[in-house]
């Protein structure tokens, strides 16, 4: 048995030690929100946030995720209330087709806490590991900088 | 991927005692390539050791040596304040590499190991003699825009894919690492093997034998260090070439030189023949040209990567002209 604690709440599933954190995510978990891209590292579509850092979850195994603290897509909303980068996108019209959004999103967020949203450029070279096929990077920049604004951390 | 036993070692020494006695086994550190390669079959251990938990993370700096714990994280050596104040090259050539993502993954002694890119190694159906001895080289008549014009062999031109190490071998970096018969410190410029006719030994490091610290030299005061990297995208991207350079200059004369290539060769590759060209010479872009046609000397193309040898100079001489900055002398019109 695996104990994974995911969004808060300690879940423990029968994993074979090949098991990704994405596919355990997705097919054991029911949390769909994280995307399979490339499932290679090249994408950043299952951007995940583990003990606050954001990592590749195709290529993090389950098993060594015991004792780790990640955070989904799933985990960001309060109540309810969706999370101020969330908020920003939907504002910016920060994608089209969405499929590489939550990785986006989650992405964006550690980017914010990392303190890497002092430019547009700064934003734009710390998100280059996320991909998105519709080019919606002007307006993900944008959301970005939007919420790094409002918190008062990025020069206009 | 295929199914494999997962162990979680007490401590070091049951680390390297258990791989040890397991010849298919294998470490797993951030798993950037190891998961990777699994995935894709072209590693198939039957035992993956998972060493994240044992205590071998952390930057300390004791008697002008940086130790940096083998498993510290590309991100965590970056924001190290000693790196960013004394050894810029090195940070540069971490945060130039890969994404924020993999950089929170990936760990130093694991960037060290990281394997080549080479499409024709990654792909199961392609020849390489590096993945399966004696199969052929796919690249060397198909498609290798991207591979290696220094230190290549008739078997195989795959390219060291690491930045770190270019800047570590430029630095005289040594390896500290732990074998079943005990402790061994191994100098970073002895520890890459060129393909030669065995192109699956890519390095001196016995199976079983764990990589535990790099110790990091630091710089004299005073020497100016940098990384430039050339590439296909501006970010996220393997390079085509890059050059890890060190100055130390007096007077307009260089002093002190340090080169090492990155994107060009089968291994980091030092070059001290450029270092020989610009130890006593005027601190002058004529020096510097002349130091990167040293560095070249030598090379071998294939029509793919011909245009690497004058990229690759080019490189060198922009990467040096910068780190000079203010001293240099005959800046070109």
């Amino acid at each position: 048995m695996v104990r994974l604690r995911v969004n808060g709440t300690v879940r423990e599933i029968d994993l074979e030690p090949r098991v990704t954190l994405l596919d355990a995510l997705r097919e054991r978990l029911g949390l769909t929100g994280t995307k399979k891209g490339c499932d290679q590292g090249a994408c950043g579509a299952c951007t995940v946030l583990a003990d606050g850092k954001r990592v590749l979850s195709c290529l993090t195994l389950a098993v060594a995720c015991e004792g780790r603290d990640i955070t989904t897509i799933e985990g960001l909303s309060d109540d309810g209330d969706l999370h101020p980068v969330q908020r920003a996108f939907i504002a910016r019209d920060a994608f089209q087709c969405g499929f590489c959004t939550p990785g986006q999103i989650m992405s964006a967020v550690a980017l914010l806490a990392e303190g890497r949203a002092g430019s547009d450029a700064e934003i734009r070279e710390f998100m280059s590991g996320n991909i998105c096929r519709c080019g919606a990077y002007p307006n993900i920049v944008a959301a970005i900088r939007d919420v790094a604004e409002a918190l008062g951390h990025a020069p206009v | 991927m295929r199914p494999f036993d997962y162990i979680r070692p007490r401590d070091t020494a049951h680390a390297v005692t258990a791989a040890t006695a397991d010849p298919a086994a294998a470490f797993l550190a951030g798993g950037t390539t190891q998961v990777d390669l699994m995935k894709d079959g072209v590693l198939s251990p039957t035992t993956l050791i998972d060493i994240t938990g044992l205590p071998l993370r952390g930057v300390t700096t004791q008697d002008g040596v940086l130790r940096v714990g083998a498993l510290t994280t590309m991100e965590e050596l970056a924001a190290d304040p000693v790196i960013t104040r004394r050894l810029p090259v090195v940070r540069e050539s971490l945060l130039l590499a890969a994404s924020a993502q993999l950089r929170n993954m990936a760990t130093i002694g694991g960037n060290l190991l990281q394997r080549t890119r080479c499409r024709y190694f990654r792909d199961l159906s392609c020849a390489c003699n590096k993945r399966e001895p004696g199969s052929g080289c796919g690249a060397l008549t198909g498609h290798h825009r991207m591979h290696a014009i220094l230190g290549t062999s008739a078997q195989c031109i795959a390219v060291h894919a690491s930045d770190l190490a270019v800047a570590l071998v430029a630095l005289d970096a040594v390896l500290s690492v732990l074998g079943a018969d005990g402790e061994r410190a191994i100098p970073l410029t002895e520890f890459y093997s060129t393909p030669g006719d065995t192109p699956g030994i890519e390095n001196v490091l016995g199976h079983g034998e764990l990589i535990t610290s790099i110790q990091l030299p630091l710089l004299p005061e005073g020497t100016r260090s940098g990384y430039l990297k050339v590439r296909d995208r501006a970010s996220y991207e393997f390079a085509l070439a890059s050059a890890a350079v060190a100055l130390e200059t007096k007077d307009g004369t260089v002093r002190e030189a340090r080169v090492a290539l990155g994107g060009l060769a089968t291994i980091p590759w030092r070059s001290r023949a450029a270092e020989d060209v610009l130890r006593g010479a005027p601190a002058t872009m004529i020096t510097f040209a002349a130091a990167a046609e040293a560095a070249l000397d030598g090379a071998t193309p294939h029509p793919g990567n011909a245009f690497k040898v004058e990229l690759g100079q080019r490189t060198i001489v922009q990467a040096l002209s910068r780190v000079a900055g203010s001293q240099v002398g005959d800046v070109p019109s």
